[in-house]
């Protein structure tokens, strides 16, 4: 069974020629299967642990370990962590000019897959994903999240989830931007890879609204660049009620 | 108006738009258009059209030193039927009739050659297969003037395809007749030490369409100049370029798109990528619309794509207008580095590093390939993109 074992995790980032300490000690266990809800304010952190898990180069470890099925991620490059099972769904996914969607998607395959899959079932296979998450099909000659609405370039991402069959997928706000029918159609997504068991979900978030189409095993509050409370999907409801307000300040003086 | 984004050190994209009543783009020059080298100083470097080139690069072709030796290239007609192929004397009434060298380089080129090539297509013929030139450099250093004419309402795609190592300073003439439509690839493919300074004049007849695409990979200094003019109205010049600029080579592309005829369309496209240790890609871009051009209907683009440190970029699209009567008048210039996010992204898919370069340069070049319209020369660029960031990868 796949295990994501983050053990306290320090990250910095150069900005204005200062080191700058943002994740202060994470700890996390992922299993396949699971679903863990990471929730927290602006600015506390969240984005920066999925970056560093996928490890965009912006981002330093200065301390800590990541193991995925025993293997040490932070030794892998960008593109060894996801052929070895680490998919990121990003909170702001990159245009890239002149790259078709279906090449893309091809092409990434290939990577993940190590084949190339056979042509006539992997056309089928995206034009059905694409239908389910109501994508038009005539996205796959456009070029990769070039003029995508916020909304269509988070069914992009989520087409790529589905597509990939990761063993552990993080989901940085994926419900952001989205309305309500998009967000019903995006979550659906997630729930039908989540449905197959094989995967952990990290799910970041600042809202609870997406709570209400994946439900989480564990929710965390993250926050000061480190998880302050743990629980099961009830602290999202405490969350919902109070805010994060004790928590930031908690998180500033520890 | 011109945009700007992400630039390189050290590398420049200045713009304008003026609105004059007397042209800067003639004033700059150092002398009148002139078809003898006697007319022109010997540039310093410091003059606005040589300000970029290095002339120390140059083989004395500017200076009056380099001298043609015998077998300098030799050119290959292949013509399919109903292509007259000529070799004439400097006394042949076509020569010079597309444009007048306007720097001392293309002068230079003009007074020294012995022979010229002229290539006729009769009016309304309709080629379907390509005219192939090929020029292939066999060490030495030569004088070229290539002649390309077709009659009214003829078709014809010539690819030139430049190759070896060789000195050259050249003049081609594009004569386009009336209704004409003329499609030339001029692919610069030379050997690393390979010199090459060229201009070309395109004189497009009346309702004729004039197609260039120059695609510059190899050399050491590669310099052409394509100049646009009309004959009569309704004319229409597409003018695509691609290069491929490595270290420590020069590639300058400096065009000119003079509108003199009312209801004529220009559409200047050149994109390059830059890789190594002084690879240097100088692009200019002047349009002139002038007085009596109303209806003129403009745009040029230069975008550059810049791979590693230590290339340079000098982008300068300059556009005057005349006149306020017409139709759209643009460009824009951006040179940018290699965009890291991109690479993250692809490779956050589990795409290999040098694989998702390739694709990034590739899309970067792919939308300019497709109009090319020329099928061969289209899998040969891919395949030579390819080979080229290979080696860069290597
Ligand atoms: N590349 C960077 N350079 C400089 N500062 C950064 C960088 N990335 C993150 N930070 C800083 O680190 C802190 C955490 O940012 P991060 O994006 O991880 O927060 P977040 O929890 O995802 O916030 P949000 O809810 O707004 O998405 C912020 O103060 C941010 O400004
Ligand atoms: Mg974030």
């Amino acid at each position: 069974m796949a295990t994501l074992e983050i053990r306290d995790l320090h990250v910095t980032v150069e900005a204005d020629n200062a080191t700058k300490e943002i994740l202060k000690g994470v700890d996390l266990t992922v299993k396949q299967g699971e679903t863990h809800a990471i929730m927290g304010p602006n600015g506390s952190g969240k984005s920066t642990l999925a970056y560093s898990l996928a490890g965009h180069p912006k981002y330093t470890i200065t301390s800590g370990t990541v193991l995925l099925d025993g293997e040490d991620v932070l030794e892998m490059s960008v593109d060894e962590r996801a052929r070895a099972g680490l998919f990121l769904a990003m909170q702001y996914p990159v245009e890239v000019p002149g790259v078709s969607v279906s090449n893309f998607l091809r092409t990434s395959a290939t990577a993940v897959r190590g084949e190339a899959p056979k042509l006539r079932t992997w056309v089928k296979e995206v034009k059905e994903a694409m239908e389910r998450l109501n994508m038009d099909p005539s996205f796959a000659e456009r070029n990769v999240n070039e003029g995508f609405s916020g909304g269509e370039k988070k069914r992009h991402e989520i087409l790529q989830l589905e597509l990939l069959k990761p063993k552990v997928a993080i989901l940085d706000e994926t419900d952001s931007g989205l309305d309500v029918d998009a967000l019903r159609i995006v979550s659906e997504g997630v729930n039908r890879v989540r449905e197959t068991g094989e995967v952990g979900t990290l799910l970041i978030t600042h809202y609870t609204r997406i709570l209400r189409y994946i439900k989480p095993d564990h929710v965390h509050v993250f926050a000061g660049g480190r998880i302050v409370e743990s629980g099961g999907p009830e602290l999202a409801d405490k969350l919902e009620n109070e805010g994060y307000e004790s928590y930031v300040k908690g998180g500033a003086s520890a | 108006m011109a945009e700007a984004q992400n630039i390189p050190v050290g590398s420049t994209t200045a713009g304008s738009i003026a609105v004059a009543a007397e042209s800067t783009v003639v004033s700059r020059m150092s002398a009148p258009p002139s078809f003898d080298v006697a007319d022109f100083p010997v540039p310093h470097g410091r003059e606005e059209e040589w300000r970029f080139t290095p002339l120390e690069r140059l083989r004395g072709l500017h200076d009056g030193t380099a001298v043609a030796n015998g077998d300098g290239v030799k050119v290959d007609v292949q013509a399919p039927e109903g292509v007259t192929v000529e070799t004439v004397g400097r006394g042949d009434a076509r020569l010079g009739k597309a444009g007048t060298p306007v720097d001392r380089i293309a002068a230079q080129a003009y007074s020294a050659f012995e022979k010229a090539s002229v290539v006729t297509v009769a009016k309304e013929t309709v080629l379907t297969e390509p005219i192939r030139i090929a020029v292939h450099g066999q060490g030495g250093t030569a004088f070229g003037h290539q002649v390309i004419e077709l009659g009214a309402f003829a078709e014809a795609v010539v690819v030139i395809d430049h190759t070896g190592d060789a000195v050259l300073a050249a003049n081609v003439d594009y004569i386009l007749g009336d209704g004409a439509k003329l499609t030339v690839v001029s692919v610069q493919d030379w050997d690393d030490k390979a010199v090459h300074v060229a201009q070309h004049n395109a004189l497009v007849g009346r309702d004729a369409s004039f197609k260039s695409v120059v695609v510059t990979f190899g050399g050491d200094v590669v310099r052409l100049h394509p100049r646009v003019e009309y004959a009569g109205p309704g004319g229409e010049a597409e003018l695509f370029g691609l290069y491929f600029t490595d270290a420590g080579q020069h590639q300058e592309h400096r065009l000119l798109v003079t509108h003199n005829t009312p209801h004529c369309k220009s559409n200047v496209v050149y994109k390059g990528a830059l890789q190594g240790d002084n690879a240097h890609a100088v692009w200019i871009g002047d349009v002139l619309i002038e007085a009596r051009a109303e209806g003129t209907d403009t745009y040029e683009m230069n975008r550059n794509l810049v791979l590693t440190d230590g290339a340079r970029v000098d982008s300068v699209p300059n556009l005057e207008i005349e006149t306020g009567e017409i139709v759209g008048a643009g460009h824009a210039s951006a040179t940018g580095r290699f965009d890291d996010e991109q690479l993250f992204y692809l490779m956050a898919r589990g795409i290999p590093e040098h694989e998702a370069r390739r694709l990034v340069v590739r899309g970067f070049f792919a939308e300019l390939v497709q109009q090319i319209g020329v099928a061969d020369i289209e899998e040969r660029l891919l395949a030579k993109i390819e080979e080229e960031l290979e080696a860069s990868v290597a």
